[in-house]
């Protein structure tokens, strides 16, 4: 089957808000006829866009992760956990299930981010023509899974807001759990910045 | 104003879809139930097949926003500890969060989890109710807009899954009893999946201009 046309070619675009299809413009203040949206052939700055803020993103995540996150204090002891010594307490505590869920939400899909953001954005400023169906689907896993980081700053926000026994046992958030929530809306927005268009752009070699 | 009356003849083509991620054009098919046309050459999803009718659509975002309002106002769990008990709704764990100097979070999960989702649910029935009698709502220009905006960061089912690591936790140390607003929650979550099977820009195409 023959690849269809690309809109770039046919001198088309289309609207992002409303999709209807127009003609190709790069005039800066264009609006779309049907919605008023502005209209981008592309994303504007995408790249240094998506860059700036994922590597913002990994300037944050150092505290996120060396910080503690969240205080346990009872009568007899004091405890701070990071995101890391809270996920060996759920599995020490017989949730090796759940241990393994807030792993995965909050060390391994990160650092997938910055991993796949990162190649996707020196691939294109390469004009790579490499495995582009294969990248634009991780494109799309970064977006997919992008937001499910939040998960340990809403545990620490219900525990901070349940446990609340006076001095018997008391839960409070620590700064980790702040740079962890920058660190999640970083990397959402590099990923929202970034146009997987560029991908299939400017290829060098196609495959 | 030369821009302006360059787009006033702007040529505009109705029947054709181009694919977000890669580029490709295609032309618009009439999807069966239950079709996904995906665009051959990245994999994308191009358009779905809207398997709820504009009149189902209302309903569910009715039965939403009743859900909503539960998931809310009720009590998410209630926890005990040697005959004293603790119970949070989701505004105790803003409150929570911005009172033990974490305002930020305070604000993001105000902003996720209320206000984000909120807004979707009355912005999509102002459209859906004009909609239902094939008529675009006043604003339904700048309504699609923000539907489209604030998809991304509404975290309902994020917060769900963080209320069950929540309760699990915390069920090491206390007696945890589930209250209503997890169920509610449990609902919402539902609801959201059904919502992201249909796309609401589909609206621009089952509508026209109200003549007046
Ligand atoms: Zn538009
Ligand atoms: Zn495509």
């Amino acid at each position: 089957m023959n690849a269809p046309p690309r809109g770039r070619d046919l001198g088309l675009m289309s609207c992002h808000v409303c999709r209807l299809v127009t003609a190709w413009t790069e005039e800066p203040h264009a609006v779309c006829p049907r919605c008023g949206s502005p209209l981008h052939a592309r994303k504007t700055g995408s790249i240094t866009r998506a860059w700036a803020l994922l590597l913002a993103a990994a300037l944050f995540y150092i505290p996120a992760n060396v910080f503690p996150i969240m205080r346990t204090q009872s009568l007899s002891s004091k405890d701070d956990n990071t995101i890391l010594s809270g996920i060996v307490e759920l599995w020490r505590a017989g949730s090796p299930g759940l241990a393994v869920i807030v792993f995965t939400a909050s060390i391994i899909v990160p650092m997938l981010k910055f991993i796949i953001l990162g190649y996707l954005l020196v691939s294109v400023q390469r004009s790579s023509g490499f495995v582009s169906r294969q990248r634009t689907k991780l494109y799309r896993f970064v977006e997919l899974v992008g937001y499910w980081s939040m998960l340990d700053v809403f545990v620490v926000a219900i525990l901070s807001a349940l446990v609340h026994f006076k001095i018997l046992s008391r839960v409070e958030p620590l700064p980790g759990v702040v740079y962890f929530g920058v660190v999640v809306v970083l990397t959402m927005l590099s990923a929202m910045s970034f146009d997987p268009r560029l991908i299939w752009d400017n290829r060098k070699t196609s495959q | 104003m030369a821009a302006a009356s360059r787009l006033e003849g702007m040529q505009t083509a109705q029947d054709l879809i181009i694919c977000e991620h890669c580029d490709s054009v295609y032309r618009r098919r009439t999807l069966a139930r239950g079709d996904v046309a995906d665009c051959v050459v990245c994999g994308a999803v191009l358009e779905r097949h809207q398997w709820i009718g504009v009149e189902g659509q209302f309903a569910l975002v009715v039965t939403s926003a009743i859900v909503f309002l539960i998931a809310n106002l009720s009590p998410i769990v209630t926890l005990g500890l040697s005959g004293m008990s603790s119970a949070t709704t989701l505004w105790g764990a803003v409150i929570a969060m911005w009172r033990d100097g974490a305002q930020l979070v305070a604000f993001l999960t105000a902003m996720t989890l209320f206000f984000f989702p909120l807004s979707q649910i009355a912005i999509f029935g102002w459209v859906l109710w004009f909609a239902r009698s094939g008529r675009r709502a006043p604003g339904f220009a700048r309504a699609m807009w923000a539907l489209v905006s604030i998809k991304p960061w509404s975290m309902i089912e994020v917060f769900m899954l963080g209320t069950l690591v929540a309760v699990v936790k915390a069920h090491t140390y206390f007696d945890v009893v589930p209250g209503a607003g997890i169920w509610a929650f449990g609902v919402l979550t539902l609801l959201i999946t059904v919502f992201s099977s249909l796309d609401s820009r589909e609206l621009w195409t089952v509508t026209r201009e109200d003549p007046a």
